[in-house]
Order: structure tokens, then sequence, then C-alpha cells
């Protein structure tokens, strides 16, 4: 519908505190996603500049590595990843139609399990970084 | 000469009544003040409603605002009643649309709190004080509290809201029955009050003028599912609904879902319709 005057914060993203969970999840769908398109170039991108030998591919990781804001990188790329599965399944169930009255539900289930799964992968992404 | 003079006697005559009228009228509002302070005196409670204002027509009232109103409390009042109080004993010029005050006529339809909700049907006493009341959001504002429903009308329209079959029973008394099931599938469908609220929470539909909105498709699922219309016009309606803005457009954000004032599991009907496009499409040879 259109508008004839700029309501400012009656519309929209001015109302980011009064949004239901299905509208969350829908937001932290698309992040999430758009941050995955956006590692997986980065990935390539990477990576074939490392694919000339084994020593070079070692180094390049090695030296990725020894940087701790990739460590720290990693963890939010596993979180971001995992979240997007979770909410992925949920809205797989959402198209077949099971459950949609628990699907709110099932967003702060994928929020849990994520944010559970996030931590306990913090010893592993971020052993020897210190 | 003397034509003119009886229309001066005739205009001062007018101007007198009128202005008798707009006397008494002045003193009945003079009355409803005082009644509503001593309301307020008298009463325990007192609930505080800010309200959206906007009156393109008139100079001043160009620049949206709120008006903050105090209104005694009574228990079992809705959001409508407090409007209503507002309006009748504070400011004759407050604007909002109502009819039936128990929700049916889909009159109502209002942004409280921060949500869609029907001011006939939401109680005072569940919501967080002072209570902000604005029109609904995605529409264009009339007046006040009034938003411009053409556009929603029309996208009711298109889905043609209507029961039309092609296979009418051979005898010419004979009823046309449904079955038990069936009605039970689209008893919820049926509920619609065409109150607008689902499609003003629709962020899909904010964005995009030619999507049919959460309403609509509703609509289209309650006849759609109808096994009286036949085989034939759910075709037909079914070509309607999985056009490119059509069932498509939904991203599943639960919003409508969440606001329907009856309840209606919108989400879950588009849906379907989306898995019956699918079905009626997809063909494996």
């Amino acid at each position: 519908m259109s508008q004839s005057y700029d309501r400012g914060l009656i519309e929209d993203f001015g109302r980011w505190t009064e949004f239901s969970a299905g509208m969350w999840a829908w937001i932290f769908h698309k992040f999430t996603g758009w941050v995955l398109i956006g590692y997986l170039f980065t990935h390539i991108a990477v990576l074939s500049t490392a694919t000339v030998d084994g020593a070079t591919y070692t180094q390049t990781l090695q030296g990725l590595e020894s940087l701790l804001v990739v460590r720290f990188l990693e963890v939010g790329l596993l979180a971001v990843a995992v979240f997007h599965i979770l909410n992925g399944v949920r809205l797989l169930f959402v198209d077949l139609g099971i459950g949609l009255e628990s699907q709110d539900k099932a967003f702060y289930a994928a929020l849990i399990v994520s944010a559970a799964i996030t931590v306990a992968s913090i010893p592993t992404f971020l052993m020897g970084a210190f | 000469m003397s034509t003119q003079i009886t229309e001066t006697e005739t205009e001062t005559e007018t101007e007198s009544t009128h202005q008798k009228r707009r006397l008494a009228e002045k003193h009945a509002r003079a009355d409803m003040r005082e009644r509503a302070k001593a309301d307020l005196s008298e009463a325990e409670e007192s609930v505080k409603i800010k309200v959206f204002r906007y009156d393109p027509e008139v100079e001043g009232k160009k620049d949206p605002r709120f008006d903050t109103f105090r209104v005694p409390f009574t228990k079992g009042m809705t959001i409508l009643d407090a409007l209503i109080y507002a309006r009748d004993h504070f400011d004759s010029s407050l604007t909002f649309r109502h009819s039936c005050r128990q929700a049916i006529c889909g009159s109502d339809a209002l942004f409280v709190n921060g949500r869609q909700r029907l001011g006939c049907k939401t109680q005072m006493s569940d919501l967080e004080w002072p209570v902000r009341i604005e029109p609904l959001p995605h529409a264009e504002v009339v007046k006040d509290l009034v938003v411009d429903m053409e556009h929603f009308y029309d996208q009711m329209e298109s889905v043609e809201p209507f029961f039309q079959t092609n296979e009418i029973p051979s005898g010419e008394l004979e009823e046309q029955r449904q079955t038990r099931e069936n009605r039970e599938k689209v008893k919820m469908s049926t509920r619609c009050i065409w109150c607008a609220a689902c499609m003003s929470s629709c962020n899909i539909a904010a964005g995009d003028n030619e999507y049919l909105g959460p309403a609509a498709i509703n609509k289209a699922y309650r006849f759609a599912m109808d096994e009286r219309e036949g085989e034939e016009m759910k075709e037909h309606r079914l070509n309607i609904i999985e056009q490119e803005h059509g069932v498509w457009r939904c991203q599943t954000q639960f919003s409508c879902t969440v606001v329907c004032p009856k309840d209606i599991p919108l989400t879950e009907h588009i849906q379907e319709l989306k898995r019956e496009a699918v079905k009626s499409n997809l063909k494996f040879w």
C-alpha cells in the first residue's frame, strides 16, 4: 500500500522492538543467508590462490589461522551457519504445513541450539590462539 | 429591491438559528467536559491514551502529532470505548471508524501499542498504559485514525470472493450440500471480517502493491477448498492465486497470523495453497 507522507517511526524498521518471533526469524534468516553467500565467495577467492601446491596451501592456511580475528570470525561463521540450517529445517516444516502453531517455539529452539553449539565450539576454534 | 430585502431577512434569520444551534452545541460540549471532570474525579482509575492526529485539510493540523486524553477507566473498557469517550467528551473532531462494536464489522482495526488490533475487541486492562493508538501502518491516512481501504478492497475483489460453480445440481430445488469435513476445512477461513489488520502487518504487502495479501489469499482459500465449486472452478481459482504476485510472495513471517483478530491461521492457508499450486503444476512424465 502506498504512503502519502512519512509517518516516521510508525513504519517498519522503526518498530523493530515490536517485531514478532516469525518476523525476527525471517530477518535472521535473510541476514545469515547473505553472510553465508559472502563467505562462500571469499572462501573460493582465497583458496583458489592457495591451491598451487601443498606447501603454499599449508602456508596460506597457517597464515590465516595465526590471525586472532580469523579465529573469531570462524566462531561467527559457525553460529551463522548453524542458525541458518536449523531455521531452514523450521521453514521446511512450515512449507509442509506441519506444526505451524509452534513455529515461534521452533524459532526460539533454533536460537538456543545455535547459541549452545557456538559456545561449545569456542574452545576448539580459539585453542592456541592466545 | 424587494427580493434583496427578503434575502437579507432570511439570511439574518438563518444566521440567528445557526447561532442558536452553535451556542446550544457549545453549551452541550461544556456540559460534557464538566461531566468528564466529574467522571474523572469519581473514577478510581483513569487511563491515558495517546492518539495519532492528522488532518490534511485543516491548517495547523497537517503535521502528524499525538494528542493525549485522560479517560476514566471502567471495568471491561475496550480501546474503542476509550476513543468514543474521548471524542464525545473532549474533542468532537477526533475521527475513527466504528460500527458494530462486537468484532463483526471489521471497521476499527487500529495500531495499538505497536500491534494491529481490533479496537472493540481489545481490553484496556490487557495493555500497557499509557496506550498509544495509531492508524494502520502501510495505508494512506485520510484523517486521524481513518485509513484509505480502497487498495485492500481491490485486492479482495481480485480473487473473486464469492461462491461460483459450474456444477449445479440437476433438480430445480435441489440443495447444494457440503460435507461436514469440508465445512470444517474452510471453517476458519470463513471468519474473515475484512478489517485489513493482516494486510497492514504484512511486510511484503507493504513493499509490493500488487501482492494479493493475506486476507485476499485466505478468501481465495475459502472458495478453492470448497468442494461444491468443482474441479474446473478450483483450477480457475488456482490460476489467480499462483500468479507472480499471488501466494509465492508470502515469506512466512507469520505477522498476519499473529495479528488476526479472528484467529484465522492465515500463513497455514497460504502455505496450503502453495502446495496445491505445486501439485496442480508438477507433472512427472
